[in-house]
């Protein structure tokens, strides 16, 4: 072992940078890559750098980054939350029984909202109290959740959502703007400010760096951990009624897979997965760069299945080139 | 007595009563024609699961095991309707040989780079699926495509089981001497058990967890072959989630996620559990969509049981400190 290791770890997010060192952070390198890309996009589609493209492109990420979010504090202070995707779809079935039963769309908002909450808060009661490994809890709940929507719907579907239910995916606050794109744009500002601003911001960081040490400093380290799975799950939950809204219609299978991209979003926006480190910012630019890359191949004709090939390379490369360039500047 | 309270005899019994309890519903179940049949149907979850528990033995876990059973099945499929004549002796080696590399891929990632086995996994989940579709288009390769003895192969019987349930045994057999009878799986149990020590004790922490991974992903091939023959259909979407029951089997069977606590027996208890479960759910008149929920109830039961049983060691007095805030 080096004598590096024994130095004790320095808590990433410093509160005065300098410019020099700014320039040479991830989030500088990311917002390089993210105009890149935008500059790629405008030269191989003629479509591309239109208003109404561009706004349609934002909806490539404005559900995922609504729980990247929550989910960037949850992996900075140490967990992991693979369940959001089933989280959707079992706060979207739920809105979807509601409707059957005649509910408006404010009792809709709140039944999407709550279910979130709940399956957040059975996530983490799972973990803070019983002291079970969140990676093996949420892939449980990951089946159990979206389980639950398979019993209520099987191959079925709810539709018929009233119209002015449709406003939250579908409407536009002001020209191209569009209603999800403000919710985003808001909550980036909020857990902004939380996580950088704030005694409960610390508090994240100090739990993801050294859980003991922060236990000993007194912070509640249970609790700190309860409320960030109970915001990712309500993050989910907000998610699934942009996402209903949006598509109209509640299946079992939607969201399918979403987990991946979510923790793809965060781990792109230079969160370190093991806890400890990360930035709001980071994961703002990741969320451009991602949509722009989906909308791009999209232009291109390029289909799903392989767009997923680039989010798994895009995952796994992001972490690697970095360890493998610090091997190589080793050796 | 002490083998009653182990996790290999409580499954036991709640696989006689789980049987018991079908039988009283439903008492063809229990037939030694049907039982073989529920067994041959787990087989390839056991095989998997045997795989997966290397994996989770050394602290790591792989989620792309489906993904790598649909990628090596298609590949065997396609190689079949390319070149019908290849004896089925070449078609295992191809399969085992794929698997195994894509296996390594994992391993190497997270040996040399370092990476989270969960992100790593997550990634190539991914990866293959879409290599899947552009291999194949996203075209299916149908029974009337493949040739019989590829299909026939696994369902071929000898002495009253198929030729899979004779595989998955086997597969048993081996991986029941690796760990138990080699080295090679002492030091798996080391290197999950007490990394740190491992490394003082002469092991090689990463190459184990390399290893593990090259040995679920050839097992995981193995199942890709077997699979397509089994259903005699190849696409994109095989086995989709598999990978879940994959875990929720060994953590059922007692594997403990954090490393170093599992047996070969418990993985073969935890998937024939979810093997009996998921057939008995048509047979007393369940529709096949509890199938998902149960899995994860499940995992959830079996991992809050693990931690119970954990807990009645010695523990860190801080942990409880830090469990009760």
């Amino acid at each position: 072992m080096s004598m590096a290791d024994h130095r004790p770890r320095s808590i990433p997010d410093q509160l005065t940078t300098p410019l020099a060192r700014a320039l040479k952070s991830w989030e500088s390198l990311l917002l390089v890559v993210a105009i890149g890309i935008f500059i790629l996009n405008s030269f191989a589609s003629p479509y591309f750098l239109n208003a109404w493209s561009l706004s349609d492109a934002t909806f490539n990420f404005t559900e995922k980054a609504m729980i990247a979010f929550a989910m960037a504090l949850l992996i900075v202070a140490g967990e992991i939350d693979l369940s959001v995707a089933s989280i959707i779809a079992l706060a979207s079935t739920a809105m979807g029984v509601a409707l059957q039963l005649g509910a408006g769309t404010p009792v809709l908002v709140l039944v999407g909202l709550g279910t979130g909450l709940l399956c957040g808060a059975f996530n983490g009661v799972l973990v803070t109290r019983f002291g079970l490994p969140s990676i093996v809890v949420t892939i449980g709940t990951m089946s159990l959740f979206r389980g639950i929507s398979y019993i209520i719907l099987g191959d079925g579907a709810f539709r018929g959502y009233p119209a002015d239910f449709a406003w939250f995916g579908q409407g536009y606050v002001f020209w191209v703007i569009s209603v999800e794109f403000v919710i985003f744009a808001l909550l980036a500002v909020v857990y902004g400010v939380v996580l950088h601003k704030t005694n409960f911001g610390r508090a994240v960081y100090a739990v993801g760096n050294n859980a003991t040490a922060a236990l000993f400093s007194g912070i509640r380290v249970g609790r700190v951990k309860m409320i960030l799975f109970l915001l990712t799950g309500l993050m989910s939950g907000l998610a699934a009624i942009c996402l209903t809204s949006r598509l109209g219609s509640t299946r079992p299978s939607i969201g399918t897979g979403m987990e991946l991209e979510v923790v793809t979003m965060v781990v792109l926006g230079g969160v370190n997965i093991l806890g400890g480190s990360g930035s709001i910012p980071g994961v703002v630019i990741a969320a451009f760069v991602m949509g722009l890359v989906t909308f791009g191949l999209g232009l291109l004709n390029v289909p799903g299945i392989v767009m997923s090939i680039f989010i798994g390379l895009l995952l796994i490369g992001v972490i690697a080139l970095p360890r493998l360039w610090a091997k190589l500047r080793r050796a | 007595m002490s083998f009653l309270k182990s996790r290999e005899a409580i499954l036991t019994g709640a696989i006689v009563a789980l049987l018991a309890l079908v039988a009283t519903r439903y008492g063809a179940f229990i037939r030694p024609a049907n039982l073989a049949a529920v067994f041959n149907d787990t087989s390839p979850l056991i095989i998997l699961a045997l795989g997966q528990m290397v994996v989770i033995l050394t602290r790591c876990i792989d989620l792309s095991v489906a993904a790598n059973l649909a990628l090596t099945g298609m590949v065997c499929a396609m190689l079949n309707v390319a070149m019908p004549g290849l004896p089925i002796g070449v078609i295992l080696v191809v399969a085992l040989a794929l698997g195994a590399a894509l296996g390594a891929i994992n391993g190497l990632l997270v040996w040399k780079l370092d990476i989270p086995p969960i992100v790593v996994t997550l990634g190539t989940m991914t990866i293959f699926r879409g290599v899947i579709f552009l291999l194949s288009d996203g075209q299916w390769v149908n029974s009337h495509e493949m040739s019989a003895s590829f299909t026939g192969f696994a369902r071929h019987v000898i002495l009253g089981l198929p030729v899979l349930s004779w595989i998955a045994i086997l597969v048993a057999l081996v991986m029941l001497v690796v760990m138990t009878r080699t080295p090679m799986g002492r030091a798996l149990y080391a290197v999950g058990g007490n990394p740190h020590a491992a490394v003082y004790t002469g092991i090689n922490v990463g190459r184990s967890q390399f290893i593990a991974f090259v040995i679920s992903g050839m097992l995981a091939g193995l199942c890709g072959y077997l699979w397509i023959a089994r259903y005699a259909v190849a696409y994109v979407d095989i086995a989709g989630g598999f990978e879940l029951d994959v875990v929720a089997a060994c953590v059922i069977g007692g594997i403990s996620i954090a490393g170093g606590i599992g047996t070969v027996g418990g993985a073969i208890l935890g998937a024939l559990f979810l093997g009996i479960i998921k057939n008995a759910l048509p047979v007393v008149d369940i529709s096949p969509f509890w199938q998902l929920a149960i899995s994860g109830a499940a995992i959830i039961i079996a991992v809050l049981f693990n931690a119970r049983a954990d807990r009645t060691k010695g523990r860190v007095i801080l942990k409880s400190a830090e469990v009760t805030q």
